[in-house]
């Protein structure tokens, strides 16, 4: 079972239009969201573009400085769009840097742990298995209990719920690798263990970290808006998605339902398109489960 | 044997203890619950008062030690916000959290394996690949979101399902239980779906693969060329082989189920250990918090060990591979 | 999944019971669970609402905390440092034995031997003055106190009589919960204390109030705001408590609900820091820079620019009364002719520019998320007035869990440099739980001092001799005309200096079905004898 290359494995991989749909979907957020401060009709973090007289008006109507609420306000006067790209920014920030955090850290204990063998590596499975063995949720709870709320410590608490998946995963590919003749032919030549490390394992590990990382992206953005409905996310002036559904929730029997459902379904959207890409990934980069 | 078990008991230990500091030391660091109990008449004389009557105005490592001290004794102190001793609380809320993560569990199975199983032998069809894109949406949908969506659609659009709290009780074998009554599972239906979601996905997506493996291997080929009928090729022989891992899956994610229990419980004002954790996080009443983490995390640790003390009667390797 | 999930669903739907009103039983939905029966083990509003059910106080509240009798039907003070207490005749303990001086004596004796590991004791109510008491016969209590106090049916009007002979000794607190100690005098009797899920009591039928109206009362929690409202509208419940606001309009103009509102004792007001350096206030470009809040003209510029109807409307739903007093009408000490400052940025911007910070400055307001009504949302609202006329305000909101130990003291106990407040400016409450303004004028105007107790909600550290020498003489003068005078006059200093910046009493509100009568009190409690059916 040799990975495929990864340029054979992108083509099949937008073979399949739900795959290819996700991937076009996943793209246009990350611009959206990037692009936020420019294409956003308000900065809704300035408080002299906000106005609360402004509150909770339907589509269409204008602000108090002329530009048009193209999908309304919410509860505090922030524009619905803009509260939205903004939002969409946040939470894939989040999803983002915890991935890519996460990733380094879990690789990096993978590896000295496959490479090390004996008392390192089991000390460090230890550890994995025992954050693995506790909930994701709870942990990720309890830290931003203990360490207040702010992004950079829910970002920190993701990576702690995170990164053993990936340590784990790097581990047993590397082990397998680790084993196989070409690396033994590599030590042969007296190449360097680093060398080795990084250009002939790592490589190998590449594809089955990018499907470990979709899913955990799509994990972590959830987490994020579970924990800011919980009370213990974001400060509430610079809303995530998940906080904005949050805040929406009282609107929703009040008729102004589009408060809470509108990021909703953004949220969903994206979540949904990261963990199509994350099966698709795994279908292609693995063939034994493929089909 | 006995000393992978002894290894592995030491080792529960050690995480419980290096738990209770790390969380001992966070929850004193964010603030003071007296701040929040008592009146705003009382005046820091007063406040210092009742500190000192529970203790409060120790260093926090003298706290800690004697917290320790009273661990050992099964002590877990009493709830700032009850007044009565935290386990006490977490017992009786227990068997509530409990019947919602088996319910959901029921529900995951009862609805999950049908549905997998048609995916799995007709993977082309439009309504296997409805279920599996409905799939994909459960295992996508924040579950607070879902639990506000169902109260408003099934609770108070069409008023089938009341929105809060737990139905009637009767008591088994000295627990109450409220799926035996009729208004007990009017009321446990709406929260059991909500946390069901997560692992109804779970179930449709690892019995479809296990399944779709499965039909290919030779023994299965093997029975089908013999004319065994259908029903029992996939009924008996596919299934028997693909329960196992399903089964060591679901048996973890109970786990999770129990820790996302937090989520519903709030929102449906279930009377579990989950919703008494945010309530106990929100006024800062340290026993309670404590004592739920020790008790979680020692259940988690006791499943575990379980697992791999069964694991390793299973199969040798595992118990000398740990060595 | 569908096919099953829709006949499961209807088959429940089916057999569900109907909702019990047959039975004349009201069920609430309360947002904060009751923790436990023992009255005196706390002053949690919450807790205290049940409790009320089930026990007594010598004085009782009216709807606007004004003192009545209750168990004790006068009382006077007979010279400059006794109260005279005379108790009601013929009331009974729910299991029929008679309610007598002794058990007063026994519920003092009680609260101010201390409760084990209690955490909100009403203790501090009755250790206030220094009190000390006597029967002097089955119907006589003489209450002495070190000095003159004046406010001694107010202290009493928070202290729960328990029954002596329940248990002899010294009560454990678990006995309450259980039931075998929940004997009170109240209009309803304990039946079933599963806190989490419901709370029950009971129609006392020889109640000395009479007929309470109801055979049952049932407190449910349902802490999510949606849901409880939920649990309304498809009627689990009869009544709510704290009803989201938003919905509020929509909820008065449905003729299936009613909803009842009331002016609070809670004031929330904006309360500036006095240090010479404030840590959270800087120079437009960061720089640090001498506290611009300790000019009077800056601090009535913020007062000018916070547009407090927009709050009401826009954020209160409608249900919150614009404030510059510390304690609302109806209260003893408050000012009728102070009314609250009208929105005026231009003036705002005027004054600070006659202060010399034409500029502004920047500045981080704090605050709680879940404890005032809409809390995070009012510090949201405030923080783009102050923005709009130049002051560039960031907010931080947090969980009360926080936000009072740095309001009070910088951070947590058991570790050390955390004895001063932290933040510069901070939205708050204060509750007159009284309904009266002696301990209000102490407690947020005087200045702050350990040894006296005075100011002890004073952290911004505000300070004004004037003020004190006021706030002090009240809390001696027995003359109820010249404590008015007195109270009345410190209030009007502190307002006309901008001491604190008020934004509005808070207004609750309750939601009932149609068909429900509920009289609301000030002091935020829920009681099933202050409902009643309309049909």
């Amino acid at each position: 079972m040799t990975a495929p290359t990864l340029g054979a494995a992108l083509c099949r991989f937008v073979a399949v239009p739900s795959a290819a749909i996700a991937a076009l979907v996943f793209a246009a957020m990350v611009a959206a969201a990037l692009a936020a401060p420019w294409i956003a009709p308000q900065d809704p973090y300035d408080l002299r573009s906000v106005s609360i007289l402004d509150n909770l008006l339907p589509p269409g109507e204008v602000a108090f400085d002329g530009t048009p609420y193209i999908l309304g306000t919410d509860g505090q006067g922030r524009d619905m769009l803009s509260a939205m790209l903004y939002g969409l920014r946040i939470s894939l920030l989040v999803g983002l840097a915890s991935g890519v955090i996460a990733l380094a850290v879990g690789t990096l204990v993978g590896l000295v742990a496959a490479f090390r063998g004996g008392w390192v590596d089991a000390l460090l499975m230890r550890i994995v298995d025992l954050q693995l063995s506790l909930p994701t949720i709870l942990v990720a709870l309890i830290l931003l209990v203990i360490l207040g709320r702010g992004i950079e410590n829910i970002i920190f608490a993701l990576v702690v719920v995170q990164w053993a998946w990936f340590a784990r995963t790097v581990r047993g590919v590397a082990l397998v690798e680790n084993a196989r003749d070409y690396v033994d032919a590599a030590r042969g030549l007296r190449l360097p263990p680093l060398r080795i490390l990084f250009r002939h394992i790592l490589p190998n590990c590449l594809p089955v970290l990018l499907v470990v990382a979709t899913i955990q992206m799509a994990q972590a953005i959830s987490l994020e808006a579970t924990l800011s409905f919980l009370g213990l996310g974001l400060p509430p002036t610079r809303p995530s998605l998940g906080l904005l559904i949050a805040n929406g929730f009282d609107y929703l029997q009040s008729g102004r339902w589009r408060i809470s459902v509108l990021p909703g379904v953004v949220l969903l959207v994206l979540i949904v398109s990261v963990n199509v890409l994350g099966d698709r990934l795994r279908e292609t980069l693995n063939p034994h489960l493929r089909g | 044997m006995v000393e992978f078990i002894l290894r592995r008991v030491l080792q529960a230990i050690l995480v419980l203890f290096v738990m209770t500091v790390l969380v001992f030391f966070g929850v004193h660091v964010i603030g003071n619950p007296i701040d929040l109990f008592v009146s705003s008449e009382c005046t820091k004389a007063c406040v210092d008062a009742i500190m000192a009557n529970l203790g409060l105005d120790r260093p926090v490592w003298e706290q800690y030690l004697i917290f320790l001290g009273n661990l050992m004794a099964g002590d877990l102190g009493n709830s700032f916000t009850f007044g009565v001793p935290a386990m006490s609380l977490i017992w009786e809320r227990f068997p509530a959290t409990l019947e919602l993560a088996t319910a959901a569990l029921v529900i995951a199975l009862v609805l999950g394996l049908p549905l997998s199983i048609h995916a799995g032998l007709y993977p082309d069809s439009p309504v296997s690949r409805a279920i599996m894109a409905l799939s994909m949406l459960g295992f996508s949908v924040p579950i607070f979101w879902i639990g506000i969506i169902l109260i408003l659609t099934f609770s108070v659009r069409l008023g089938w399902f009341p929105a809060i709290g737990r139905g009637e009780t009767v008591d088994v074998l000295g627990v109450p239980v409220s799926f035996l009554t009729l208004d007990g599972l009017h009321h446990l239906a709406l929260p059991a779906i909500t946390l069901s979601l997560i692992m109804l996905s779970t179930v449709i997506r690892l019995t479809r693969a296990g399944l779709r493996e499965v039909l290919t291997s030779d023994y299965i080929r093997f029975a089908r060329a013999n004319g065994v009928r259908e029903t029992r090729v996939i009924g008996w022989h596919a299934m028997k082989n693909i329960l196992i891992p399903i089964v060591t899956v679901l048996g973890m994610e109970f786990g999770s189920v129990i820790a996302f229990a937090v989520v519903t419980e709030s929102i449906f004002s279930w009377p579990g250990v989950g919703k008494m954790l945010i309530d106990a996080i929100s006024v800062l009443d340290r026993p309670l918090i404590l004592a739920y983490l020790i008790f979680v995390v020692t259940m988690f640790v006791v499943l575990n060990l379980i697992v791999d003390i069964l694991y390793s009667v299973l199969d040798p390797r595992v118990g000398r591979s740990a060595r | 999944m569908t096919k099953l999930g829709m006949a499961l669903a209807a088959v429940l739907a089916l057999a569900a019971p109907l909702p019990a009103l047959a039975q004349n039983v009201l069920t609430i939905g309360v947002r904060s669970e009751a923790a436990t029966l023992d009255p005196h083990w706390t002053q949690l509003s919450a807790d205290l609402q049940v409790q009320e059910h089930i026990f007594e106080h010598l004085v009782d509240l009216d709807s606007s905390s004004q003192p009545v009798p209750g168990l004790a039907v006068s009382w006077q003070p007979i010279n400059d440092t006794t109260w005279e207490f005379k108790l009601r005749e013929g009331v009974t303990w729910h299991d029929g034995e008679a309610f007598n001086a002794d058990d007063v004596i026994y519920s003092f004796d009680r609260l101010k031997a201390g409760i084990e590991g209690a955490t909100a004791s009403p203790a501090f109510q009755l250790a206030k003055g220094g009190k000390s008491w006597v029967n002097i016969d089955d119907y006589t209590v003489h209450i002495t106190t070190t000095g003159p106090y004046p406010t001694m049916a107010e202290d009493l009007a928070m202290i729960p009589m328990v029954a002596e002979h329940v248990v002899p000794g010294k009560t454990p607190s678990m006995d309450f919960n259980s039931g075998a100690a929940a004997i009170g005098t109240g209009p309803f009797m304990y039946q079933e204390f599963s806190p989490g899920n419901r709370i029950v009591v009971t129609r006392n039928p020889n109640g000395w109030g009479g007929d309470p109206g109801w055979d049952e009362v049932v407190f449910r929690p349902a802490g999510d705001d949606s849901a409880r409202l939920a649990a309304l509208l498809n009627g689990d419940v009869d009544m709510i408590d704290y009803p989201p606001t938003v919905d509020l309009p929509a909820l008065r103009e449905n003729a299936d609900f009613v909803v009842s509102t009331i002016s609070s004792d809670r004031l929330i007001y904006m309360m500036p820091g006095y240090r010479h350096m404030e840590p959270y206030i800087t120079a437009n470009d960061g720089s640090p820079m001498m506290n611009p809040l300790r000019d009077w003209r800056v601090r009535k510029a913020l007062s000018l620019a916070i547009n407090r109807e927009a709050i009401r409307d826009r954020i209160m739903g409608g249900a919150s009364l614009p404030a510059r007093n510390i304690v609302p009408p109806g209260f003893f000490g408050h000012v009728d002719d102070l009314v609250a400052d009208a929105y005026d940025p231009d003036a705002a911007k005027a004054l600070l520019t006659e202060a010399g910070y034409g500029d502004g400055f920047r500045m981080t307001i704090h605050g709680s998320n879940d404890r005032y009504i809409n809390d995070a949302r009012i510090l949201e609202a405030v923080a783009q007035f102050w923005t709009q006329i130049g002051v560039t305000t960031e907010v931080d909101a947090m969980p009360r869990a926080v936000f009072f130990s740095d309001l009070i003291r910088g951070g947590a106990d058991g570790f050390p440099g955390f004895d001063s407040p932290k933040f510069s400016m901070a939205l708050t409450g204060w509750g007159t739980v009284a309904g009266e303004a002696t301990y209000t004028v102490s407690g947020i105007l005087e200045t702050c001092n350990a040894a006296t107790g005075g100011g002890n909600g004073n952290f911004g550290r505000y300070s004004n001799p004037s003020i004190d020498s006021r706030s002090v003489l009240a809390k001696q003068t027995i003359d109820r005309d010249a404590r008015l005078a007195l109270l009345q006059e410190a209030t009007r200093m502190a307002m006309e200096d901008y001491a604190l910046i008020p934004i509005h009493f808070q207004v609750n509100s309750w939601a009932m079905r149609a068909g429900l009568e509920h009289r609301p009190r000030t002091n935020e409690r829920t009681l099933a004898v202050e409902v009643s059916r309309t049909n």
